[in-house]
């Protein structure tokens, strides 16, 4: 699950790192009001779950209370990458003197957190790895042992040689961050930047955090942080019904049991010169109301003009999955037709369910996905 | 032969008592798996089917069976600790199928299940299937058969789907092998191709990815300076949208990197052909391997 920038330094601050205070607004006079509050000048910054917020005019400076009025007018409402802005943080302005990036991700290689961090601040660390790979530090952290103090020092004094009050503020902030991580169960955690001012004074300006999903359930509280108005009304409707749904924009739905293959047979209606509309693991229940939900959402989408399954029966019974099938197909008013591929144990006993449907049976993925494509052109 | 399991794999299922558990242990012992033992706190002293006795610990279990795998059914917040009980009762080789365990918990137990010296297979995987020696885990008994090709996949299903290929194209198997989808897992493509490399039995094998990371990268740099026998690859994604998590926690696009045309690109400069359809895999398989 991503999260927000605010709710993200809510973590941060929570862990001692030192975050500016600030506050959303949902309105131009809540803003305003605010930024009164906080004194000028003052940020206004576009709570969206995108990067490139800065570059698409979603972050914006605000020395006087006219410029507050003005930016957090344009901002709110505004579409970076598709994304509707619907919330602004303001936050006071400090002067950067200085600007570094902290992050941490999960290694899978070591099967760590891996630390990382660049005195090239501010840039998407993706850039900076394509472009200066030399410039990003990495330091892999012992889970038995957390980052050690040395450690940390190290990476603060590499990043800043000059001044060993910086480097200490930089390896504490280091600490806190993979503390945070830790027990907010995250997968992904950045500071970009965290600046020092003038004054020497250190402060993660930024911040970003994505957080496991797998852990989820022992964090009730975070489930409040969830953005549901920025999330796709389907995918909403298949996490509350427990399924693993993505929209994409094509006209095949996809009801496949098991993500692998469920990716697969996206790649091969894209294969055949179709277009998937969804990436759909229905799991190895043949339970009529979970594919009463499947196939609710994803004929809430009208682009959607063939409906295919691909199940293979493995251990479930393929007579099973078919009576499933038509259970759930009877209970609903559906329009557009649906090609069911049926594989593994009972195959047969499953297709002679299907024949005596409206239901078009097909025995190999390739030619269920080619009758897909086929009655999804008609 | 196979790899990692043959015939002295005497099996501990975590979990044994519970609804799926219980099912896949049946459908294990059917296959003629050796399950020596169960373990499910609190249930201790119980006889699972009547016959196979169930432990609270599995230090009691291996104590008393001489288990020496485990495979795991414990739901997702207690299975990290399941891995590392039965890596400290000295199971050698641990199969977790759990999915929806916590990365945070896998990056701590992983260092533990080292220093035990065990093999880890898994999170959030099918386990494995050995034709003719043992199944530990859920792969279907009934897709597989004996023979000379080796698969190791992140999938489950769609791992199905390509052994029900293999078969059907009368190439059996030494074993089959799911690995897992999430972004931690014990053993990866690398050890699994270490593996079948050195095991006599296997003279080809293929290797099914997914999108995510860059295990299969790793992997293909592996075969072209050590592997002589025939490999062929399918990666599934290519049509994945970038920062979306397509069911598996492991299976994502990010910051670029990870994709199914880098994955594929990595391949066939290590010379590994990959195919476009899994029904491609099979017919690309027979074409580079001279038996």
């Amino acid at each position: 699950m991503n999260i927000h920038e605010y709710q993200a330094k809510e973590i941060f601050a929570s862990h001692g790192l030192p975050v500016p205070g600030g506050k959303v607004a949902t309105t131009v006079d809540e803003a305003v009001a605010l930024a009164n509050g906080f004194g000028l000048p003052c940020m206004v910054k576009s709570q969206v779950l995108t990067g490139g917020r800065g570059k698409a005019g979603g972050i914006k400076f605000c020395p006087t209370i006219d410029d507050v009025r003005k930016h957090a007018g344009n901002i709110l409402g505004m579409d970076i990458k598709g994304h509707i802005v619907r919330k602004v943080l303001v936050t006071p302005a400090v002067d950067i003197a200085s600007e570094y990036y902290v992050g941490m991700l999960i290694d899978r290689n070591t099967k760590r957190v891996l630390l990382m961090a660049s005195a090239e601040g501010g840039v998407e660390i993706e850039q900076v790895a394509k472009e200066n790979p030399d410039a990003i530090l990495k330091q892999s952290i012992d889970p038995r042992y957390g980052l050690l103090d040395h450690e940390a020092m190290d990476m603060g004094l590499r990043l800043c040689p000059e001044d060993v009050k910086k480097a200490r503020q930089l390896a504490a902030a280091m600490q806190k961050l993979y503390r945070a991580f830790v027990e907010a169960d995250a997968s992904l955690a950045e500071i970009n930047p965290f600046i020092f001012t003038p004054d020497g004074t250190g402060h993660a300006i930024d911040a970003k955090v994505n957080l496991d999903d797998n852990a989820l359930f022992r964090h009730p509280g975070y489930e409040a942080l969830r953005d549901l108005e920025a999330e796709d009304p389907g995918e909403r409707a298949a996490r509350e019904a427990g399924l693993s749904f993505v929209k994409l924009s094509g006209n095949v739905g996809c009801l496949v049991n098991g993500a692998g293959l469920a990716m697969a047979t996206m790649d091969l209606v894209n294969y055949y010169g179709g277009q998937p509309a969804n990436f759909l693991d229905i799991g190895g229940s043949s339970n009529p109301e979970k594919v009463v939900n499947a196939l609710t959402i994803i004929l809430e989408d009208p682009e959607v003009k063939a409906i295919l399954f691909n199940i293979f029966g493995g251990i479930t019974r393929c007579d099973d999955v078919a009576n499933g099938i038509i259970k759930a197909t009877q209970m609903m008013d559906i329009n557009v037709p649906i090609v069911v591929r049926l594989t593994g144990t009972n195959e047969a006993e499953g297709r002679a369910l299907l024949a005596k449907t409206a239901l078009h049976p097909a025995q190999t993925m390739d030619e269920a996905v080619q009758k897909a494509i086929e009655l999804a052109g008609k | 032969m196979a790899i990692f399991v043959d015939k002295d794999t005497r099996v501990v299922v975590q979990g044994i008592t519970g609804r799926d558990g219980g099912f896949h242990t049946r459908e294990m012992m059917a296959y003629g798996t050796r399950v020596v033992a169960g373990c499910t706190p609190g249930r201790g002293g119980q006889k699972f089917e009547g016959s196979v006795p169930v432990f609270d610990t599995v230090k009691q279990a291996v104590q008393e069976t001489g288990a020496n795998t485990s495979v795991i059914f414990v739901p997702p917040a207690g299975a990290a600790g399941a891995i590392m009980e039965a890596a400290d009762a000295g199971c050698t080789l641990i199969v977790c199928i759990t999915e929806g365990v916590p990365t945070v918990d896998m990056v701590k137990a992983w260092p533990y299940v080292q220093e035990k010296g065990a093999r880890l297979i898994g999170p959030n995987c099918p386990g494995l299937l050995a034709p003719g020696i043992a199944k530990l885990g859920i792969l279907p008994a009934s897709i597989v058969k004996e023979g000379p090709v080796g698969l190791v996949s992140r999938s489950g299903t769609l791992t199905y789907e390509v052994v029900f290929q293999l078969t059907a194209a009368g190439l059996g198997q030494t074993t089959c092998l799911g690995i897992g989808g999430d972004p931690v897992i014990g053993t990866n493509f690398l050890d699994a191709i270490e593996a079948f490399n050195a095991d006599p039995a296997t003279e080809a094998f293929v290797m099914i990815g997914e999108i995510g990371g860059d295990a299969e990268e790793k992997a293909a740099a592996y075969i072209k300076a050590h592997v002589k026998k025939p490999v062929v690859s399918f990666i599934a994604g290519r049509t994945a949208p970038p920062g979306k998590r397509m069911g598996h926690a492991g299976a994502i696009v990010s910051g670029g990197s990870g994709t199914a045309a880098e994955k594929k690109k990595a391949l066939e400069a290590a010379g590994i052909p990959v195919a476009d359809r899994p029904m491609d895999i099979v017919p690309k398989l027979k074409e580079i391997w001279k038996r």
